[in-house]
């Protein structure tokens, strides 16, 4: 895992260079593209930080790790979506087990608050065209 | 230190909405504006030309005060323009107050105007989707509401029939009211069996998409007793944000509007039992439910089991949303200002048919974004001064 980015901080600002080389977007799918489901994590704050940041949300001072998750976690909300055009798909909050939480689909999912709290495993899906971002779609963890 | 604004510094002289549901073609928001504007003067007896204060947020205009004053050939000494979505015309009430008190302007008009439903295909409401959300497809806003309903149905056994019960409810007081843009009937089948949208929210259970403008005067307490109207006083006002995104929001069933409530309560020296009418944002017919929740007027987990029964219909326990709300009588994109309109003309006594008897206190409930912004005024009559 690449170590915290050196963008904030005192010194940051060198020989009048901007010291941002990568946004934390862009970092976040190129995790994914390696198949890594990625999330920051605040030392200062000992916490999880989602959705990636430049500076920590919860009042750290130090640089924002990059950490890996495991990609497994439980559904927090979740709503099936019917759109005109499309098949409708679950939309879900997930908690995921390091501490943070996301907005994912969740696939075979029927969207009832009766699956809220079932655990759920992530999968990594690449993008068939450069366009598209990766994503991190849920499936049901294995019972047993 | 003093708190600001004072309570009963100011009040509400005039209120009025402009042309509403399907307007006119060509129309424009500052064309419903305008109108709202000259009407809600008219309301309360002051001309034009005392309008040094103008409050204004849209949708579809990236500079509504600058462009409003324009409209009116006015150049106020002092504008106010700040954003929190359908919660910025409560947050624009306290902000108009300041003013007032602090002698910056003397006559505040608070206006809004949309042509969200003629303009429906050619005008797409900004939404700032974020990159990490995106993917899952939300159908946002919908979707963030319907998060929050499935996990308070989760949490607290919550049905679809409880939301059922809250668009019946807004159903019946729009039949009671002629500027109501959906006055048809509605039975609870129609609306547990609508198309759905985000479940568990079905079409029923979102808010019209209407056109519509809004109009509010607000001037100093000196004043205010010798317009056209008794006045209706800001007892009360509260803000609160944390959370843009829905993936954001600490607890989906617990909103900001517990903390304005709070402050708009304390404020106005009053709690939720000594509420008379509550108009409350309503998108969605869960924002109803959280907000019944959130300000008081029933214990967290406990709105589902407090909508049934008609208790917030007319002739129920608790009068809500008089006009019809967001849900059947207008919704042209935001509608915190027409809460503020709905919960003075109660409090006047002027709603005819819909009139709550012996109403002398108003809660007034804005929300922005999904569930976002959360903005609270608490108004009342001379007699609750």
């Amino acid at each position: 895992m690449r170590q915290g980015d050196p963008n904030v901080g005192t010194d940051c600002w060198k020989d009048g260079m901007n010291s941002i080389d990568i946004s934390p977007l862009q970092r976040w799918q190129d995790y994914l593209r390696e198949g890594i489901l990625a999330y920051q994590f605040s030392p200062d704050a000992d916490r999880a930080v989602f959705y990636p940041r430049v500076i920590c949300p919860y009042g750290g001072a130090a640089p924002l790790e990059w950490r890996v998750s495991a990609g497994r976690g439980a559904v927090y909300s979740i709503s099936l979506v019917h759109s005109p055009k499309a098949d409708p798909h679950a939309v879900a909050l997930i908690d995921l087990d390091e501490g943070f939480r996301m907005m994912a689909i969740v696939e075979d999912a029927n969207g009832s608050p009766d699956e809220i709290g079932r655990r759920v495993v992530a999968k990594i899906e690449q993008p068939t065209s450069e366009d598209v971002a990766p994503a991190a779609v849920f499936r049901w963890e294995r019972e047993g | 230190m003093r708190q600001l604004p004072q309570r009963g510094s100011a009040a509400i002289v005039g209120v009025a909405e402009s042309d509403l549901g399907v307007v006119t073609p060509g129309l424009t928001p500052l064309d419903l504006m305008g109108q709202a504007v000259q009407r809600a003067l008219d309301d309360c007896g002051i001309s034009l030309s005392e309008v040094d204060g103008v409050f204004s947020a849209a949708s579809q205009l990236r500079m509504p005060t600058i462009s409003l004053s324009e409209y009116l050939g006015i150049a106020p000494t002092y504008t106010d323009s700040s954003y929190l979505g359908g919660a910025s015309f409560q947050s624009l009430a306290a902000h108009a107050a300041l003013a007032l008190e602090a002698g910056l302007c003397n006559v505040a008009v608070i206006a809004y105007g949309s042509t969200q439903r003629s303009a429906r295909g050619k005008f797409v409401p900004q939404r700032d989707q974020s990159e990490y959300d995106s993917p899952a497809r939300p159908r946002l806003p919908v979707t963030g509401y319907a998060l929050a309903a499935a996990r308070h149905m989760h949490l607290y056994g919550t049905t679809r029939n409880d939301l059922a019960d809250i668009a019946l409810a807004a159903r019946a007081w729009a039949q009671l009211n002629p500027r109501a843009f959906d006055r048809r009937p509605l039975t609870r089948e129609d609306v547990l069996n609508a198309p759905m949208v985000s479940s568990p929210l079905g079409t029923k259970d979102c808010c019209l998409v209407t056109d519509g403008g809004a109009a509010v005067v607000m001037v100093r307490a000196d004043r205010a007793r010798d317009l056209a109207k008794p006045p209706i006083w800001l007892l009360g006002a509260g803000e609160a944000q944390e959370h843009h995104s829905i993936t954001q929001m600490p607890d989906l069933t617990s909103t900001g509007a517990v903390r304005s409530g709070a402050q708009a309560y304390a404020m106005a020296q009053l709690s939720p039992n000594d509420i008379d009418v509550a108009q409350l944002y309503d998108a969605f017919t869960i924002t109803t439910l959280l907000f019944l929740e959130d300000l008081g007027f029933c214990p967290k987990g406990e709105g589902g089991r407090f909508v049934q029964d008609g208790a917030i219909a007319p002739g129920g326990k608790l009068p809500v949303n008089t006009s019809g709300g967001g849900l059947s009588y207008c919704h042209p994109g935001m509608f915190g200002l027409f809460t503020m309109v709905e919960a003075t003309r109660q409090l006047r006594g002027e709603c005819g048919d819909r009139q709550v008897a012996n109403a002398n206190t108003a809660v007034a409930h804005g929300n922005g974004g999904v569930l976002a912004g959360q903005s609270t005024l608490v108004l009342g009559t001379s007699a609750a001064l």
